[in-house]
C-alpha cells in the first residue's frame, strides 16, 4: 500500500470519517472496566470502557485524541471484540487489526497499537477488580512499561517480528514513549531477546 | 470551485504560467552556457539576465553577488559549510542560531556541533520572535557567525534580521539569514538588512523545483559544497541549469512587481480566513506574532484535536494544508517551532498551517471556515481531552 493510498482505502477511509461505537460524551455509559494509555506529550491518548457480562464483552465504548490511523484502528478493534469473550480479546494483536484494515503504511503501525493496549487495560483492570489480576498474562510474563501496561512478553513478540533497536521496539510497541523510565530494563530485554533468537 | 483548495503554499508553489511560458521555450536553449561558442553564449546571456532579476528581487546591487544553488538546503549548508572551513583554521568559532530554523540549519548547525563547533540556539518568545536578551548575551568576541531566518515557514514570524545584522557587524561575526519564506512574501534587501549571506529559493516563488540562490556580500568568504569546474566563480561546480535558472530569473522578476498588491491581496484574505475560523470555532489558538508575520501565513492550534486528524479530514474535503503534528511527521516529536514558543505538546500536535497564496480565493477561504469548524466539532466530542481555551494574547 503505498503513501497515497492508505487513506482512501474504503475500509480504512469508513472508519475514520464514521468510527463504530465511540463514546459520545452526551450518552450515560456505565461501564465495568476502563482503560487509559498513551500520553498528550506524545500526541495521543486512547481509553477504552467496556461493560462485561461472564467474561463476554456485551458493549463497549472508547474516545481518542489520535491521529486517523489511531482512529480508524480502534474504530475496528472495537467491532471486533464486540461479543467477544475477553481472553480471546485480550489476545488480539494490533497486526491483526491492520490487516483487517487492509494494511497501514510502515510509519503508521506505531499509531495503531493504542487501541489494543488500551483495551487490554481495560481487561486487566477488570480482572484485578475481582481478585484475577494477570490472569491472562501466562504465569511468567512481567510488565515493564508501567505506562502502556507492556510486558517482557510483548518485547520478545517484538523480537520475533523483527525489532532489532529500541526505535524498532518503540515503534512496534510503544514502550518507552511515556515516562521512559523503563528504557534500560526494556533495551537489556532486548537484547537478550535477539541474542536468544537470532 | 476547484477540485482542491491548496492552502499549503509555504510547503510549495504551483508554476505560474508566464513562468512555464518561459521555461517552455528555454527546453530549446540546450547548449551548455560555459561553452565559447554562440549557442553557449547565447544561454550564458540568459543565465546572467536571470542573476539580474533575481538580484534586484532582494536588493543586491550587484548580479556577481548571487550564485546559483539547488535550493534553499544547499544554500544553508554552503554557508554553513563555510564557517565550517573558517572556524577549523580560526580563532572564532562560535555559531549562533535560533531555536526555529530550518531543519537543515538545524541539521547542519548539528553537525559543526559534533565536529566541536559551539553552537548556541537562541530562545524565542511566545510569538517566535528571538530573545534578543539572549542574543547580546551570547554574542560575544569569540562569535564567529550568526545565522537567522528572515520569516518563518511554520508560523510566520518575522524575524528583526535588519537589527540582528546590525549587532553581529559590530562583533566582527558573520551574519546569515535564510529568507526562503520572506522573498516574494515581504520586502527584501540585502544591503538595507546588512546581511552577509542570504538564502532563498525558487519554488515558494510560483517557479520551478531544483533551483534557489545564495547571495554572497562582495568580500565575505565562501567555501564551495560542490567542487568542481569553473562555474559561478568557483563557488558553486555543475553544468549550468539553463531550464531552472532561466525559469527562476522569470520568477523573481514578475515577483518583484507583483509584492506589494499580492501582500495586501494575501493579508486581506489571511485576516478573513482568521475571522471566520477564530469566530466559528470556539477555543482557537493563534500561533505566531500578531503583526509581524508573513502575510500569507496562519497557524492555529485547535486543542482537543489532533492535528493529522484535522489535515486528513479536510484532505477527503479537497483541502491541502500541514500540520506540527507528531503523526504526521513520523516521529515521536511534534513541531520544534511551537515548542520554541512555549505552547506545549497538546497544541503543539493540533496545530494547522495555512499558507495562503496567489491562487488563493475569497471563495475558497470561505469553503475552508464552512468545513473545519464541523470537523473540530466531531474530532473534539471523540477526544479524550477536553478543548479548554489557552490563555491568548493575539
Amino acid at each position: 500500500m503505498d503513501a497515497f493510498q492508505w487513506l482512501y482505502s474504503d475500509t480504512v477511509k469508513d472508519h475514520f470519517t464514521n468510527p463504530r461505537n465511540v463514546w459520545n460524551p452526551d450518552e450515560v455509559f456505565v461501564a465495568d472496566a476502563e482503560g487509559v494509555v498513551g500520553n498528550i506529550k506524545c500526541g495521543d491518548q486512547m481509553m477504552f470502557l467496556l461493560k462485561i457480562k461472564d467474561d463476554i464483552i456485551t458493549d463497549l465504548r472508547w474516545k481518542t485524541y489520535g491521529c486517523a490511523s489511531a482512529i480508524a484502528s480502534t474504530s475496528m478493534l472495537s467491532e471486533t471484540v464486540k461479543g467477544m469473550e475477553i481472553r480471546k480479546a485480550y489476545g488480539i494483536k494490533p497486526a491483526d487489526i491492520a490487516a483487517k484494515l487492509g494494511g497501514l503504511p510502515g510509519n503508521k503501525i506505531h499509531c495503531s497499537v493504542l487501541g489494543d493496549k488500551a483495551l487490554r487495560a481495560a481487561i486487566d483492570q477488570y480482572l484485578e477488580k475481582r481478585g484475577r489480576a494477570g490472569e491472562f498474562k501466562g504465569e511468567d510474563s512481567v510488565v515493564i512499561c508501567t505506562c502502556l501496561n507492556i510486558t517482557d512478553k510483548d518485547i520478545e513478540t517484538a523480537v520475533k517480528a523483527g525489532a532489532r533497536t529500541w526505535q524498532d521496539l518503540q515503534e512496534a510497541t510503544k514502550i518507552g514513549t511515556v515516562c521512559g523510565g523503563c528504557k534500560v530494563k526494556a533495551e537489556e530485554l532486548l537484547h537478550e531477546f535477539v541474542h536468544i533468537y537470532f | 470551485m476547484k477540485d482542491f483548495v491548496y492552502m499549503d503554499y509555504n510547503a510549495t508553489t504551483p508554476l505560474r504560467p508566464e513562468v512555464r511560458e518561459v521555461m517552455t521555450a528555454a527546453f530549446d536553449i540546450y547548449a551548455n552556457a560555459s561553452s565559447m561558442h554562440e549557442a553557449g553564449r547565447r544561454a550564458r546571456a540568459e543565465i546572467e539576465k536571470a542573476r539580474a532579476s533575481v538580484a534586484a528581487l532582494v536588493g543586491a546591487p550587484d548580479p556577481g553577488t548571487i550564485y546559483f544553488t539547488s535550493g534553499g538546503s544547499e544554500s544553508n549548508n554552503t554557508v554553513f559549510m563555510t564557517m565550517y572551513d573558517l572556524g577549523r583554521k580560526g580563532a572564532r568559532r562560535k555559531i549562533l542560531t535560533t531555536a526555529i530554523e530550518h531543519p537543515c540549519v538545524m541539521n547542519s548547525a548539528a553537525y559543526l556541533a559534533e565536529e566541536g563547533f559551539p553552537v548556541v540556539y537562541l530562545p524565542v518568545d511566545s510569538c517566535g520572535k528571538v530573545d534578543m536578551d539572549s542574543y547580546r548575551r551570547e554574542l560575544t568576541p569569540d562569535t564567529l557567525f550568526v545565522s537567522v531566518m528572515a520569516a518563518n515557514n511554520e508560523i510566520g514570524t518575522i524575524e528583526d534580521v535588519r537589527e540582528m545584522a546590525g549587532m553581529a557587524r559590530a562583533q566582527g561575526a558573520f551574519f546569515h539569514t535564510d529568507a526562503t519564506q520572506a522573498v516574494g512574501k515581504i520586502p527584501v534587501s540585502v544591503t538595507d538588512w546588512g546581511v552577509d549571506y542570504l538564502t532563498m529559493s525558487c519554488h515558494k516563488l510560483y517557479g520551478p523545483k531544483g533551483i534557489g540562490a545564495l547571495y554572497v556580500r562582495k568580500g565575505a568568504p565562501i567555501t564551495p559544497l560542490v567542487r568542481g569546474g569553473h562555474q559561478e566563480n568557483g563557488v558553486r561546480a555543475g553544468t549550468y541549469n539553463n531550464l531552472g535558472i532561466i525559469g527562476f530569473g522569470k520568477a523573481a522578476e514578475l515577483a518583484a512587481v507583483d509584492l506589494p498588491s499580492f501582500s495586501a491581496r494575501v493579508r486581506n484574505l489571511r485576516e478573513l480566513l482568521k475571522k471566520e475560523l477564530t469566530s466559528r470555532i470556539p477555543h482557537v489558538k493563534v500561533n505566531g506574532h500578531p503583526t509581524d508575520v508573513l502575510p500569507n501565513t496562519l497557524n492555529l492550534s485547535f486543542p482537543g484535536a489532533e492535528g493529522e486528524s484535522i489535515l486528513l479530514s479536510l484532505d477527503l474535503e479537497g483541502i491541502e494544508v500541514s500540520t506540527g503534528s507528531a503523526c504526521a511527521s513520523g516521529s515521536l516529536e511534534p513541531s520544534h517551532v511551537l515548542i520554541a514558543t512555549g505552547v506545549g505538546p497538546e497544541l503543539a500536535h493540533g496545530s494547522i498551517r495555512f499558507s495562503l497564496g496567489k491562487y488563493t480565493t475569497e471563495e475558497e477561504v470561505l469553503y475552508v471556515a464552512e468545513k473545519l469548524p464541523p470537523i473540530i466539532a466531531r474530532l473534539r466530542r471523540m477526544s479524550t481531552l477536553s478543548p479548554v481555551a489557552p490563555a491568548c494574547a493575539n
